[in-house]
């Protein structure tokens, strides 16, 4: 193994080393100082610890769409932010509707159901959609020519969408009984972040047992190994590839509503950044992999939540939560630099000859 | 004198052993035919060869050269060149461009030359179209430079690879796979060709191949790989009567895909 | 011969249905009432309404397509369903529309809308009109089916151009008001919005003409690699004349959207070298427009108080910053797949831009506010500044970098890049350094790009870090794709297409991003080689003229069918 390295390692590499060295170095300095300067108390780390768990688990649900169509197509859904998008957007009338109704306030556990189900409903349609007119032809198409149809789609939804409900900001009605916070003993959480982790751990488990343990699941992981052996043993290929996307769907629907508990604003671009954050998520934590995906999340999460504020105050950059999506996308660069197998890893194949 | 020498060469890929300690000496100027069943482990082992593939065990030597870990291109620029099982033409160049691509360590025009177009540059260009055109008429492609490699015929595909893995001028030409899924007068204009370009242009040959009737015509030497192991070298006689080489086709049954060229390799010719 | 097969009902009724379901998505989401008020045909129809009533015709005409030959009738009777299935679509919407308000929910289904939709007329009037009218348009598509294709290629060309001129007509009488004699003719053509109904008879009889006429003379297209040197060059110098007088025929208006068509050709003409040649799929291609904005800016604006050079001295110096960053950026993506590479540089892209707007970067790049008081170029005692005479400064630039791009093509640099880009092992193991080649991709693009920025930064005297944002490099992706990868005139195409429409068309620009979306979607699925593709005319060549193509399609059909070996 070891010739392997010695004799490929080009000038290139060190280059790219040497400035992620200086990033890593960079990152420790800067914590050290933030941390030695002592500007945050323990209250204000805890507090952004739980937004970044919060905000963890819904990258999560979006996450999963990401890694479960990579692990069956090998492609980037580009169009997945979108997916994310139109859920809760769409669910944001139904809850204004449950409010005109009188239902929001006076039974928030149905209603937020309802929610739920509209936003689920929405993005999975959406996925459903977007699969068999724009990916299902393109099966056998060299590998550029998907990528740009889902950057396309990606776009005619944003802006489509855009159209039908305008490009103005919606606010998502927050529930009473969702106000305030719980105190833990001295940690204090939202209620919104509460719900927000759970509704994300429990949809995790529920996906992650439909794909280990039934038959479903079973069929998605034969056609994610080999697409023609899976035919040939009798699974109907489009079905599962259909269905896979659809889970995704439901996952970024879901994960949308969650996200609104935690920033109450739905317009025709909310799907974007939180869409590029949950993909580095899930490559950082090992695409094709659902476990990996949560792992992903939940670091990222962290990172970008804790991030700004411990290693960027440090090196005395000025508002550094201007550029807490700068470090989303530096992660992003890292791992698929050095490491595109993420943490967990999984085999990326690669036709030889 | 061997030219290529493959000493202990293994190969694993997690866990499982591709090729297990070949060794292979194929001579200078020779036709080395290298068959075996499904999944034997050939064409991992012409990736080895070619740099694709770094051997976790053993050496590869070219002419005394150790090329075992060497990138691909340094292989290609010392003298070995290759074709592929699955035809990977760039298909969406024409047939002098590919050709022009395989002559491209030979060429010396860079980003200024492209643009000014010195004389030198030009004079570089003007020569090695010439030469491709020169190659397409001796794999029997004249007139068809200048179509796209997607639009020609399969047979004139495989040539066109010749063609250009003859580009680069090698000391050595690997040919994956050379008549598949051809008709047997198009093999047989191949076996003429192959025979021509040992003559010829005097290089060193070796080829994985399953049609049976091919192999034994045109071989100096065959080497038999089963289950990533040689289990038998020889002249096509010895090959033949050999009982390995037999029950390792016969022992396979349909799913090798040779049920009809077996019977060949069991009765003498 | 009585085996009549049935009437392809569920075919042909889907079809409509998914047209009425195009059509109403163009209703709600606001294209078709925005352009209501443009008439195509003054009094007679809008080209909102083409927008609804489109899709119908499309979606009849594809499913006509499928299901031929059939019997006339048949074909009639395909087309009437398939159009009023459409129509009973929209049909559903309008009543819809008149029980509830859908306005709470989508925004653009306006009593505008509605009003259009029933023609204007009372409720139920207007419906039977859109059903019968739905009825009639599917029924006419399936009769232009059936006439002999010479004469409907007349008409169905005839059609696009009035459509098209329809559209242009702002341009057109605009540009020709500023000429005398020119404007009394264009008067007759042209009404207040549109064409008059005189003028678009005679322009489609003209038009339908020529194109009949033309069909008429069946000649196989002289390839132009076949044209005599002399006749090559009495094309390109009149194309030039054309090019260099523009600006003063066209008018200060039309030099703007002259100067932002030719920005992108630029930067189009350098990603066509990135995405097209090389086959990598750089999404954060803004990032080097930004990094030749901004060093101009740096280096000419005296507010930061560096230096104070002259657009031309400053001029190498972006160049160079560029082309380093080309390379930088292009490092760490050397190895990584398609996918991969599109997501990291999108990220770098957005790492740029986030840079530039962060206030910690402030004091050297001006932070939200961007730099001001750029230097425009000078060239002895004239000082470039308006639009006309800048867009020379685009010309010029835009020709040289044109014909750069044109010699690296066919030089042995631009075959590597092809190469990498059909099969990078392969092109490796052939000894391509694919480190060097892709670097060296990188670094042209980012110069093309960069040199852009530096011209866009002297023009508008200012870089903002918010117009360097990820809808730029969509945009000059958008046209490279669609105008057609690798093809050099395609990006001349793309860019006048892409960027040139929604500047001609302003209602269109708030659904710009949405065509384009669509344009991208449907050209993958139909036509990947884009609009102008390159390789077309050397492929239509040969298909024509090779003598060996009957020879070689006679030794296929021969592989094709299985034969035993041995």
């Amino acid at each position: 193994m070891l010739r392997n390295w010695t004799q490929r390692i080009t000038l290139t590499d060190i280059i790219v080393w040497i400035i992620g060295l200086a990033i890593l170095v960079g990152v420790v300095v800067g914590s050290i100082t933030t941390l030695q300067i002592g500007k945050y108390s323990a209250d204000n780390w805890i507090d952004l610890t739980i937004s970044g768990l919060a905000l963890g688990g819904v990258y999560a649900l979006i996450a999963l769409g990401y890694t479960l169509v990579y692990g069956i197509l090998r492609m980037i859904n580009f169009a997945h932010s979108e997916v994310f998008m139109s859920g809760p957007f769409t669910a944001t009338f139904a809850a204004e509707a449950l409010i005109a109704l009188g239902l929001w306030d006076t039974h928030p556990i149905l209603s937020f159901v309802i929610v739920l189900g509209v936003a689920a409903l929405v993005s999975a349609v959406i996925a459903l959609l977007l699969e068999r007119i724009a990916y299902r032809p393109l099966r056998t198409a060299p590998r550029l020519v998907p990528l740009i149809t889902a950057i396309g789609a990606s776009f005619f939804l944003q802006y489509t969408f855009r159209g039908l409900y305008g490009s103005g900001l919606k606010a998502f009605p927050t529930q009473e009984i969702l106000k305030g916070f719980w105190m833990i003993g001295t940690i204090r959480i939202f209620k919104t972040q509460a719900v927000a982790i759970l509704g994300a751990v429990i949809m995790m488990l529920i996906l992650y047992w439909i794909v280990q343990k039934t038959k479903l699941g079973k069929a998605m992981r034969s056609v994610s190994e080999d697409k023609e052996v899976a035919a040939l043993m009798g699974i109907d290929v489009d079905k599962t590839i259909a269905s896979t996307f659809a889970m995704g769907g439901v996952a970024a629907g879901v994960g949308g509503i969650l996200y609104l508990l935690l920033f109450p604003v739905a317009h025709f671009f909310m799907g974007f950044f939180p869409g590029l954050k949950a993909f580095t998520a899930a490559v950082l934590g090992g695409i094709g992999n659902v476990p990996g995906a949560f792992l992903g999340a939940m670091l990222l999460g962290l990172l970008e939540s804790i991030g700004p504020n411990l290693f960027l105050d440090g090196l005395g950059i000025p508002t550094p939560s201007q550029l807490k999506d700068a470090i989303a996308f530096t992660i992003l660069v890292f791992i698929l630099i050095f490491r595109p197998t993420g943490i967990l890893g999984e085999k990326l194949t690669q036709a030889k000859a | 004198m061997a030219v290529l020498l493959v000493k202990g060469v293994t190969k694993r890929f997690s866990g499982l052993e591709a090729l297990s300690k070949i060794d292979l000496e194929v001579q200078e100027k020779s036709i080395h035919s290298i068959i075996g069943p499904n999944g034997a482990g050939k064409t991992t082992l012409f990736n080895c060869i070619t740099g694709f593939y770094t051997p976790e065990e053993g050496g590869i030597l070219l002419d005394g050269k150790n090329i075992t870990a060497l990138s691909p291109d340094r292989v290609t620029k010392l003298g070995i060149s290759r074709t592929y099982q699955n035809i990977r033409l760039f298909k969406n160049m024409t047939s002098v461009e590919n050709i022009l691509v395989g002559m491209h360590p030979h060429l010396k025009s860079g980003l200024i030359g492209g643009i000014v177009h010195d004389p030198a540059t030009r004079r570089e260009e003007q020569k090695a179209v010439e030469e491709a055109k020169r190659l397409l008429q001796f794999v029997g492609l004249r007139g068809k430079g200048d179509m796209m490699s997607k639009n020609l015929s399969y047979g004139d595909q495989r040539r066109l690879e010749i063609a250009r893995a003859l580009a680069s001028r090698p000391k050595v030409l690997l040919l994956d796979e050379p008549t598949a899924g051809m008709n047997p007068s198009e093999t047989q204009e191949m076996v003429h060709f192959i025979r021509q370009l040992r003559d010829e242009l005097k290089i060193t040959i070796a080829l994985i191949e399953h049609q049976m009737r091919v192999v034994m015509s045109i071989s100096d030497m065959i080497t038999v790989l089963d289950f990533g192991v040689k289990i038998a070298e020889g002249t096509s006689l010895q090959i033949q009567k050999n009982p390995k080489v037999i029950e390792a086709y016969l022992g396979r049954g349909a799913a090798s895909g040779l049920g009809e060229n077996t019977s060949q390799a069991a009765v003498p010719a | 011969m009585q085996t009549q097969s049935p009437f392809p009902w569920k075919q042909v009724v889907s079809a409509g249905l998914i047209g009425g379901g195009v059509a109403v998505l163009l209703s709600l989401v606001g294209i078709v009432t925005a352009f209501n008020e443009r008439y195509i045909v003054s009094g007679l129809f809008t080209m909102g309404q083409v927008l609804f009533l489109a899709p119908a015709l499309l979606f009849a005409n594809s499913t006509i397509r499928r299901i031929a030959p059939q019997p006339a009738p048949k074909i009639i009777l395909a087309g009437a369903i398939s159009g009023l299935s459409s129509a009973v679509v929209l049909a559903i919407l309008t009543i819809l529309g008149n029980l509830i308000n859908l306005r709470i929910m989508f925004v653009n289904s306006s009593p505008e809308l509605f009003e259009m939709l029933t023609f204007g007329q009372e409720y139920t009037a207007g419906i039977l009109i859109l059903l019968g009218l739905g009825l009639l348009l599917g029924g006419i598509t399936g009769g232009v089916f059936l006439l002999p294709s010479k004469i409907r290629n007349a008409v169905v060309q005839a059609a696009i151009w009035i459509l098209m001129i329809g559209l242009l007509r702002d341009m057109i009488v605009t540009v020709s008001y500023r000429w005398g004699p020119l404007a009394a003719v264009i008067k007759y053509f042209f009404a207040v919005s549109g064409l008059t109904l005189t003028g678009t008879i005679i322009l489609s009889l003209l038009i339908g003409g020529l194109y009949y006429w033309r069909s008429g003379k069946t000649k196989p297209s002289v390839p132009s690699a076949q044209q005599t040197p002399l006749k090559r060059l009495l094309t390109l110098a009149g194309a030039a004349a054309v090019l260099l007088l523009l600006p003063p025929v066209l008018g200060t208006y039309f030099s703007e959207i002259l100067d932002n068509v030719g920005m992108y050709i630029l930067m189009g003409l350098g990603l066509n070298i990135v995405v097209g040649f090389a086959g990598l799929l750089d999404l954060g291609y803004v990032a080097f427009f930004a990094i030749g904005a901004y060093t101009m800016g740096v280096l000419t604006s005296p507010e930061l108080g560096f230096y104070n050079m002259t657009y031309w001295e400053a001029l190498p110096f972006a160049l160079i910053a560029c082309v380093v960053s080309g390379a930088i950026l292009g490092l760490p993506v050397l190895k990584m797949r398609g996918d991969y590479l599109a997501i990291v540089t999108l990220g770098f892209g957005e790492i740029v831009r986030l840079l530039a707007l962060s206030d910690w970067l402030r004091p050297w790049l001006g932070g939200t506010q961007g730099i001001q008081r750029i230097a425009q170029p000078r060239i002895g005692p004239y000082l470039l500044e308006s639009q006309q005479e800048l867009y020379y400064m685009f010309l010029v630039g835009i020709g040289i970098v044109a014909f750069i791009a044109w010699r690296l093509k066919d030089s042995r640099i631009g075959r590597a890049w092809m190469a990498l880009r059909e099969d990078e092992d392969v092109a490796v193991a052939m000894g391509i350094n694919h480190v060097g080649t892709k670097l060296l991709a990188f670094a042209t693009g980012a110069l093309f790009s960069g040199l852009a920025g530096t011209i866009f930064a002297a023009k508008l005297t200012s870089v903002y870090p918010h117009s360097m944002n990820f809808l730029v490099s969509i945009n000059v992706l958008s046209l490279i794709i669609i105008g057609g990868m690798g093809s050099i005139p395609g990006v001349f195409v793309g860019a006048l297409v892409l960027i040139g429409s929604p500047e001609l068309l302003r209602e269109f620009a708030e659904f710009r991003y949405l065509a384009y979306g669509a344009l991208l979607v449907v050209m993958m699925l139909t036509r990947p080689e884009g609009l102008w593709p390159e390789e077309r005319r050397r492929l239509e060549l040969h298909e024509v003229t090779d003598p060996a193509l009957a020879a070689i399609s006679k030794s296929k059909a021969e592989i094709e069918s299985p034969q035993k070996a041995g």
